[in-house]
C-alpha cells in the first residue's frame, strides 16, 4: 500500500523489535518486511504470543502424566481425562495491563478471552475462577496516599464489575478464586482468570488448518479498531504514558460471545469443522499463522471479505485488531452450508475469507493485492528465544525480635484485613450458581462443582501467597502448589492437574528474571511431587509500575476430582459438641506471615519451609478420614495461621459457633508465634466427639502428627495456652471479617 | 403432557430448567427457539433466566418482540400455564402478561445469594403441591412456608403503581415475598428493593406466573436446597389437570 510508512529504525524500535530480530525477519522473508508484515511480526514475537523470554523456563514443567489428553502448549488449552469417556479443558490467563488502565473492559475481555480458549477445544465452559491482586483499598496518609488508595478502590470495583458483567451475562458461574491487597500491586493490578469446560474425549477440537483446499471461515463479531496490538502493549512496562494506550484495550460483548459459544458448539457437533481457533491476542494474525503452523500447511485470506465494523481500515489495522468475540474456523470442504445455516440461526456475522493451501505461507490479500506473505511456521514458531541474565536476590534475613502484641486485638485486625476478610462483597456480584452445579459456595477452601452431564464432581482452587514468593521465590512457589493441593484435599478431592499464571516484572532486569526462574523451578518440582502435571497457562511479564515490579506471583490453579458426593467437605464447623483436631504440627514459623505484615508492618523474615513428605502425609490423612466419613469440616491453615483458621471455621457457615481450645501442650515460646505462625502442612478438622480418638489413631497410623485441640460450643472463640487465656465473641469477629471490604468500598 | 423451555438468544438458565423438568420430574420437555411461531402443542411454557439479547436496552424489552412471544401470549390467553423465572419474569412484564415492571436493584449491584421466599398464596397453580425431598421428608405448601432459593439478578426490583399493588394484594396475586429466616417481611431480607418485598406474582387469571428466585437451582440437596421442587411439582400437577380437561392430545398422560 503506497501510503504506508517507510520502515525506519525508529518505526522498528517502536514495534518493540530489536535490530537482531529485524535481521532475523529479513532472513526469513529474504527481503525487508512491509509495514503490515512488521506489525504482524511485532505481535507474534511479543512475549505474550511467543514466550520468547520464558520458553526455556516453561520447558521445565512436567507436562505429561496419566490422563493428559492434550498437553500444555499443544492447543489453546490442555485437556485431561476425568473418567467414563469425559474430559475437562481448563486454563488460566491474565489481563493485567488492560485492567490497569481500563479496569471494567480489561477484566471483562479477560473473562471473554479465557472462555473462548475453552470452547475452542470443543468443551462447554462450566465454571470460572479468578485470582485478583490490587494495591491497598484502605488506610490513611497524606492526600497523595489517599488518592492512590482511592484509585486502587476504583480499579478493584471496576475489575469486579467487569468480571460480573461478562460472566453473569454469558451464564458461566464464577465460583471461587482469591483476592489479595498489597502495596506491590499498586499501579499494576493482577487479573488472572480461569475457566474450565467439559467435553467427551471424542469431542476434542483441534486448532489446525488441515485439509488443502478447505475453506477458511471468519465467524463472530466484526473487526474494529479496538485492541490494536494489545499483545505488544501487554509486553511492555506500564508507565505514566500507558493511559494513552487505552485504544489497545478491547471492548467486550458477552451477549455476542454467548451466541458465538452456542453457535460454535452446535457447529462442532455437526462434524463440519476441520480446525478451529479463537482470535484472542494478535487476532486474525495469530489465528491464521498458528492454525497453518500446527497443520504444516499455509493459509490465504482476503481482507476484503472480513466483516468490518467501520470502513477505511488498513490491512495493518485489520490484522492487528484484537476485537473480541471472533473465531477462525477451517471447514471441511462441502460443509459450507452447515456453517451458514448455524450462524444465520444465531444471527452472527460470518464470511468465507480464505482457503488452506499447501505452500506453507500465510498470505494476506486485499482483493488481488498481496499485502503480507510470510512463512507461517517460521512466524509462529521461530521467534527468537532468549535466556535472560539472572541475578539472585539476597536470601531473606531472619525476622529478628518482634515487639509484643496483644492477640486480642491482633486476631480481629487480621480478620478485617481485606486479603483475609470475607469476599462476599465480591462474589455476591457474580452469578455463582447458574448452571445449577455449585455444591460449595464461594468462601470455603476450594470451589466444588457438580458437572451434571458427566456426573462428576470437580473441585478447583487458585493460590499464591506472594509474600512468600517475594521473600523466597522458590520456596514460595512450592508452597503455592502445596496449598492448592491442600485446599482440594480439604474439600474431599484428589488433585489432578495444574494451570499456572506467571506474573512477573520486566525480564530484562536480571533480578526479575531470577525470580521467574526460581518460581518456575519451584512450581515444577512441587508439581512433580504432587503428581499434578501442568497442562497450560500463561506468562505475564512487564508487570511493573514506576514504583517497581510486582511481587513475583506465580498463581496456581489446580483441579481435582471428588469421588462421591458424600466426600464433599467444607471449612465451616457443623455442630456444637464436635471435637476439633489439628492434623500436622503446631508450627512456629512467623517469617513472611500476614501477622507480621498486618500487625507489625513488615513483609520480612524467612517464609515457612515446605516438607513434601509431611505435606503429602497430612493431605493423604485428611482424604482418608473424609472417605471414612469422620470429617465434618476441614480447613487448612494459611494466612493468619491457626487462630485465623479456627475463627473462619467458627463463622463461615450459615450458623455461628463458638469453640473452646487448649493449646497449652503446644506452647513453646511466644503466644503470637503459637497463634499466628504460618507453618505449612496443617489442617484443622472437626469430627463427632465419639470419633475423635479413632480419627487421631488413624492419623498417627498414617505418620501424621495429630492432636485434639478442643471442642465446638458456646458463642465465643476461647483459646487457652499455659497462663494465657483469650476470648473473642464470634459474632464480633464475624462482623469485622464479613463487613471489612464493604466498609472500605463504601467509604470512598 | 409436554413442557416447552423457550430459548431466547442470551437465555442462560434454559439448560438448568430443562434438566429439572426432564430428569428430575420426568416430563417430556423440549427447547423452543425464539424464532418459532408456535407453542400451541405444549401444556406448560417456561421462560428461563438469562440475558435475552444481552439486556442492553431494558431487561426483556427486546425479547417480548420475539416471534414466539405472540404464541406465548395467545396460549396464556387460552389459559395455558406460563412460568417466567428471573429474565423470564422480566419478559412477561414487558409483554404485559404480568403487571408491573422490574427495575435496577436498589443497591445498584448485581446480587447473587440464597434468599427466603415466603409463600403468600398456597392456592395458585404454581404453589399448592406437596413433594417429597430426597431424604423422604415432605414439603407441603402452606401459607407462610419459607422456600430457600437463590436469586441472581441486577434488575429484580419489582415496581408497580399503588393501584396495581393494591389489586395484586386484593386478588391474592402475590405468591411469594422475600422474608428473613423467621418469616418476617423486612427491608433487610429484601435483596433488591422490591415493592412490598414481592418476589413472585401471578396474573389475574392465575395461569401466568413470574418470580425472581430460581427454583431450578434449588432442586438438589447437593446444591443446598430442594425447596424449588414444590413449585415444579405444583405447576406440573396443574398442567396435568388442565391437559386432561381441555386437551385430548395428551391422553397418554
Amino acid at each position: 500500500m503506497n501510503n504506508e510508512p517507510a520502515i525506519t529504525p525508529e518505526l522498528i524500535a517502536k514495534h518493540g523489535i530489536t535490530p537482531d530480530e529485524f535481521e532475523r525477519i529479513r532472513s526469513i522473508l529474504g527481503r525487508d518486511p512491509n509495514f503490515t508484515e512488521l506489525g504482524i511480526f511485532s505481535v507474534m514475537w511479543s512475549e505474550h504470543c511467543s514466550y520468547k523470554n520464558s520458553k526455556p523456563e516453561l520447558r521445565k514443567f512436567p507436562t505429561t502424566g496419566k490422563g493428559v489428553l492434550v498437553k500444555a502448549g499443544e492447543e489453546n488449552a490442555g485437556v485431561i481425562d476425568i473418567g467414563d469417556g469425559w474430559a475437562i479443558a481448563f486454563k488460566m490467563e491474565s489481563h493485567n495491563h488492560p485492567s490497569a488502565i481500563e479496569p471494567f473492559q480489561g477484566a471483562a475481555t479477560g473473562v471473554g478471552g479465557i472462555i473462548r480458549d475453552i470452547f475452542t477445544m470443543g468443551a462447554r465452559p462450566v465454571f470460572s475462577l479468578n485470582s485478583l491482586r490490587f494495591g491497598p483499598i484502605s488506610g490513611n496518609g497524606d492526600d497523595t496516599r489517599k488518592a492512590a488508595i482511592a484509585h486502587n478502590r476504583r480499579l478493584f470495583a471496576g475489575v469486579v464489575s467487569g468480571i460480573a458483567h461478562y460472566g453473569n451475562c454469558i451464564g458461566i458461574p464464577t465460583i471461587g478464586g482469591e483476592i489479595y491487597f498489597d502495596e506491590s500491586y499498586e499501579g499494576n493490578p493482577l487479573v488472572n482468570v480461569f475457566c474450565l469446560g467439559v467435553l467427551r474425549h471424542e469431542e476434542i477440537a483441534r486448532g489446525g488448518a488441515v485439509g488443502i483446499g478447505n475453506p477458511v471461515f471468519y465467524v463472530g463479531a466484526e473487526t474494529g479498531r479496538d485492541g490494536l496490538a494489545g499483545a505488544a502493549f501487554a509486553s511492555r512496562d506500564l508507565t505514566e504514558e500507558s493511559k494513552q494506550d487505552r485504544p489497545a484495550v478491547q471492548v467486550g460483548d458477552p451477549f455476542r460471545e454467548k451466541l458465538l459459544l452456542e453457535a460454535c458448539l452446535e457447529l462442532l457437533a455437526s462434524g463440519a469443522v476441520a480446525g478451529i481457533q479463537d482470535m484472542g491476542a494478535a487476532g486474525l494474525t495469530c489465528s491464521t499463522c498458528e492454525t497453518a503452523s500446527r497443520a504444516g500447511t499455509g493459509v490465504e485470506i482476503d481482507l476484503e471479505k472480513v466483516p468490518k465494523r467501520e470502513p477505511g481500515m488498513t490491512p495493518y489495522e485489520i490484522m492487528l485488531s484484537e476485537s473480541q468475540e471472533r473465531m477462525l474456523i477451517i471447514v471441511t470442504k462441502g460443509q459450507e452450508q452447515t456453517v451458514r445455516d448455524i450462524f444465520e440461526k444465531w444471527d452472527l456475522p460470518y464470511a468465507e475469507v480464505g482457503v488452506v493451501n499447501d505452500d506453507g505461507m500465510m498470505r494476506v490479500r486485499v482483493g488481488s493485492d498481496i499485502v503480507a506473505e510470510i512463512p507461517a511456521h517460521k512466524l509462529a514458531e521461530d521467534a527468537p528465544i532468549y535466556s535472560r541474565e539472572a541475578t539472585p536476590r539476597p536470601a531473606p534475613a531472619p525476622l529478628g525480635p518482634l515487639p509484643d502484641a496483644d492477640p486480642i486485638a491482633a486476631l480481629p485486625a487480621l480478620l478485617a484485613h481485606p486479603s483475609i476478610a470475607s469476599k462476599n462483597w465480591v462474589y455476591r456480584q457474580y452469578d455463582h450458581m447458574v448452571r445449577a452445579g455449585t455444591c460449595v459456595l464461594p468462601g470455603s477452601d476450594a470451589a466444588v462443582f457438580l458437572v451434571r452431564e458427566a456426573n462428576k464432581i470437580l473441585a478447583a482452587s487458585s493460590d499464591c501467597n506472594a509474600f512468600y514468593t517475594s521473600l523466597d521465590p522458590r520456596e514460595g512457589a512450592k508452597i503455592a502448589v502445596a496449598e492448592s493441593a491442600r485446599n482440594l484435599s480439604c474439600s474431599g478431592a484428589v488433585p489432578l492437574a495444574v494451570t499456572d499464571n506467571l506474573n512477573f516484572g520486566n525480564p530484562y532486569k536480571p533480578e526479575n528474571f531470577w525470580q521467574l526462574r526460581e518460581c518456575v523451578e519451584g512450581l515444577a518440582e512441587a508439581c512433580r511431587e504432587f503428581g499434578t502435571p501442568v497442562v497450560g497457562g500463561n506468562v505475564s511479564l512487564y508487570n511493573q509500575s514506576p514504583a517497581g515490579a510486582v511481587d513475583p506471583t506465580p498463581t496456581v490453579g489446580m483441579v481435582g476430582l471428588i469421588e462421591q458426593a458424600s466426600h464433599i467437605t467444607t471449612q465451616a464447623f457443623k455442630a456444637a459438641g464436635d471435637a476439633i483436631l489439628l492434623l500436622g504440627d503446631v508450627g512456629n514459623e512467623l517469617g513472611g506471615s500476614h501477622y507480621v505484615k498486618v500487625v507489625h508492618g513488615r513483609k520480612a523474615g524467612i517464609p515457612p519451609r515446605l516438607d513434601y513428605a509431611k505435606e503429602k502425609a497430612v493431605q493423604a490423612a485428611v482424604r482418608a478420614l473424609i472417605r471414612m466419613g469422620f470429617v465434618r469440616s476441614a480447613h487448612d491453615c494459611s494466612e493468619g495461621g491457626l487462630a485465623v483458621a479456627l475463627a473462619e471455621c467458627c463463622m463461615s457457615g450459615e450458623a455461628l459457633f463458638g469453640a473452646e481450645l487448649d493449646l497449652s501442650a503446644a506452647l513453646n515460646g511466644r503466644a503470637d508465634e503459637l497463634l499466628f505462625n504460618e507453618s505449612q502442612s496443617r489442617i484443622v478438622i472437626s469430627v463427632r466427639r465419639e470419633n475423635a480418638s479413632a480419627a487421631l489413631s488413624l492419623a498417627h497410623w498414617q505418620g501424621v502428627p495429630a492432636r485434639r485441640l478442643g471442642f465446638i460450643g458456646g458463642e465465643d472463640l476461647r483459646i487457652k495456652a499455659g497462663d494465657h487465656a483469650w476470648s473473642w465473641p464470634v459474632s464480633e469477629l464475624r462482623e469485622k471479617w464479613w463487613g471489612s471490604i464493604r466498609a472500605s468500598m463504601e467509604q470512598g | 403432557m409436554k413442557a416447552a423451555v423457550i430459548r431466547f438468544p442470551g437465555s442462560n438458565c434454559d439448560q438448568d430448567c430443562y434438566h429439572v423438568l426432564k430428569n428430575d420430574f420426568g416430563l417430556e420437555t423440549e427447547y423452543v427457539w425464539h424464532k418459532e411461531a408456535s407453542v400451541e402443542q405444549f401444556d406448560l411454557i417456561v421462560l428461563p433466566g438469562g440475558f435475552s439479547y444481552g439486556d442492553y436496552l431494558r431487561c426483556g424489552a427486546i425479547a417480548r418482540f420475539s416471534p414466539v412471544m405472540r404464541s406465548v401470549a395467545a396460549e396464556a390467553e387460552r389459559g395455558k400455564l406460563v412460568m417466567g423465572i428471573c429474565n423470564g419474569f422480566q419478559i412477561l412484564c414487558e409483554a404485559r402478561l404480568l403487571p408491573g415492571a422490574l427495575i435496577r436493584n436498589n443497591s445498584l449491584h448485581f446480587v447473587c445469594e440464597h434468599v427466603f421466599a415466603r409463600l403468600e398464596n398456597m392456592e395458585t397453580a404454581f404453589s399448592h403441591a406437596e413433594v417429597a425431598k430426597s431424604d423422604g421428608k415432605l414439603l407441603t405448601a402452606r401459607t407462610g412456608l419459607l422456600l430457600r432459593m437463590p436469586v441472581a439478578h441486577g434488575e429484580g426490583n419489582y415496581v408497580a403503581d399503588p393501584e396495581t399493588l393494591r389489586d395484586l394484594e386484593r386478588n391474592k396475586q402475590i405468591v411469594f415475598r422475600y422474608s428473613d429466616a423467621r418469616g418476617a417481611i423486612t427491608d433487610g431480607a429484601n435483596p433488591n428493593g422490591s415493592a412490598d418485598n414481592i418476589a413472585g406474582i401471578v396474573n389475574r387469571t392465575g395461569n401466568v406466573f413470574g418470580l425472581m428466585p430460581h427454583p431450578e437451582r434449588a432442586c438438589d440437596p447437593l446444591l443446598g436446597s430442594e425447596d424449588g421442587k414444590l413449585i415444579f411439582q405444583s405447576v406440573i400437577e396443574s398442567a396435568g389437570k388442565k391437559t386432561k380437561v381441555s386437551s385430548p392430545i395428551s391422553k397418554r398422560n
